[in-house]
């Protein structure tokens, strides 16, 4: 399908408190062909996505229309493409829940929150098999839950957020040639995912039709998040 | 010895740490991820998680030796111990320490003092048999053997 070529560019930013764990999701990584940067906290990663708490505050609003000068200057000053937030392009997040000081949830929120990183696929990762926390993640925008110890298996699984986000973001470039109006619609994946999460508790909203079936045409193999396999690994 | 002794040795040696359940599938992954690129990856998490589990069982039995204890402050140090030892397969410190955070929610005491001691124990066995099952697979190695694959359905 010639997709060696893009997934060999693919950048993980990969944020765990744990020495032992990030040695352990580096090579995991690395072994499935990613390029990996690890840091030990949340507030590492946000500096390295060249997060600024002034961009945080202008779009914390549930407006999701930022002037457009705001997010296409990287933190050095230097003019960016909307589609290349930062300096390093970083195509995923995967991030421990527990960690001192901002937790994994924490850090999920300030992406998803911000207008120029929200579109980076976050993965979470716990050690706890805690439901209410599960989906409290997926809710807000998290694309998968991994139950630690992660599996080799378990990063097959990443491809797809990466595929998925690369095409998205080119269409959302070529809708915002011109109009900003469109912003509002290209939300991450998060509604449809909380959705798939809801639908297997509790009732389901019909608000994102639209969303989910645009999402189905991109990945027909999408099956169920990957926390509900790990139950039984976490025993 | 010849080789294929030592191989054999080797191979017997590591099916009992995972039969005793000192180690469980996880530490297989850990082999199975070590490579050309990385040799001496496996040996590398394992210190890691020597030296952590040393610090944090240090810092447990001071937070244990306390007047008032802080529980929340134990089950902390608890939940680390708990994260790097299931990350390495190191099962029964791993079970331990679920126990123990039981005994840290309850808020008892002596409980937690009596799983310190469970988990130290728990600890140096394993250590003690990973830094042989290292020496043998050193002697292996130096004998110009190779070291043997295990796969975890085969005990």
């Amino acid at each position: 399908m010639g997709m060696a070529a893009a997934e060999s560019q693919f950048h993980v930013l990969a944020v765990d408190d744990s020495l032992i764990d990030r040695k352990l999701i580096e090579k995991l990584l690395k072994t499935s062909s990613y390029q990996v940067t690890t840091v030990d906290s949340g507030s590492k990663a946000l500096e390295f996505l060249g997060f600024r708490e002034e961009e945080e505050q202008s779009s914390s609003s549930d407006s999701p229309s930022v002037s457009s000068n705001n997010h296409q200057i990287c933190p050095s000053g230097v003019l960016n493409f909307p589609w290349n937030h930062q300096e390093v392009e970083v195509n995923l997040i995967i991030t421990d829940y527990c960690m001192p000081g901002m937790t994994g949830y924490d850090l999920l929120k300030k992406i998803k929150e911000s207008s120029s990183l929200r579109n980076i696929p976050v993965v979470i990762m716990s050690s706890e098999n805690v439901p209410s926390r599960i989906s409290r993640c997926l809710e807000e925008g998290a694309e998968e839950f991994f139950l630690k110890p992660v599996q080799l298996s378990d990063l097959h699984r990443l491809r797809h957020h990466m595929m998925r986000t690369k095409k998205q973001e080119k269409q959302e470039n070529q809708e915002e040639e011109g109009e900003s109006e469109n912003k509002a619609e290209v939300q991450p994946q998060s509604s449809h995912q909380a959705q798939q999460q809801s639908n297997n508790s509790s009732s389901s909203s019909s608000s994102s039709n639209k969303r989910k079936a645009m999402d189905e045409g991109l990945s027909p193999d999408r099956t169920r998040p990957r926390y509900s396999n790990g139950v039984t690994t976490a025993v | 010895m010849e080789v294929a002794l030592m191989q054999r040795r080797l191979e017997d040696y590591t099916k009992s740490l995972f039969m005793e359940g000192l180690l469980d599938a996880q530490f297989l992954q850990l082999q199975q991820l070590q490579d050309d690129s990385n040799p001496e990856f496996v040996r590398e998490v394992v210190s890691l998680f020597f030296e952590d589990s040393q610090k944090l069982l240090n810092d447990l039995t001071s937070a244990l030796d306390q007047q008032i204890v802080d529980f929340r402050k134990v089950d902390s140090y608890v939940h680390q111990l708990k994260g790097s030892s299931s990350s390495i397969g190191a099962q029964r410190v791993k079970n331990t320490c679920i126990v123990f955070r039981t005994f840290c929610e309850e808020q008892n005491a002596e409980g937690c003092v009596r799983c310190l001691q469970q988990v130290k124990q728990e600890y140096y066995l394993v250590k003690t048999r990973l830094e042989t099952l290292y020496r043998l697979e050193q002697q292996v190695v130096a004998a110009g053997g190779s070291i043997p694959a295990v796969e975890f359905n085969s005990f």
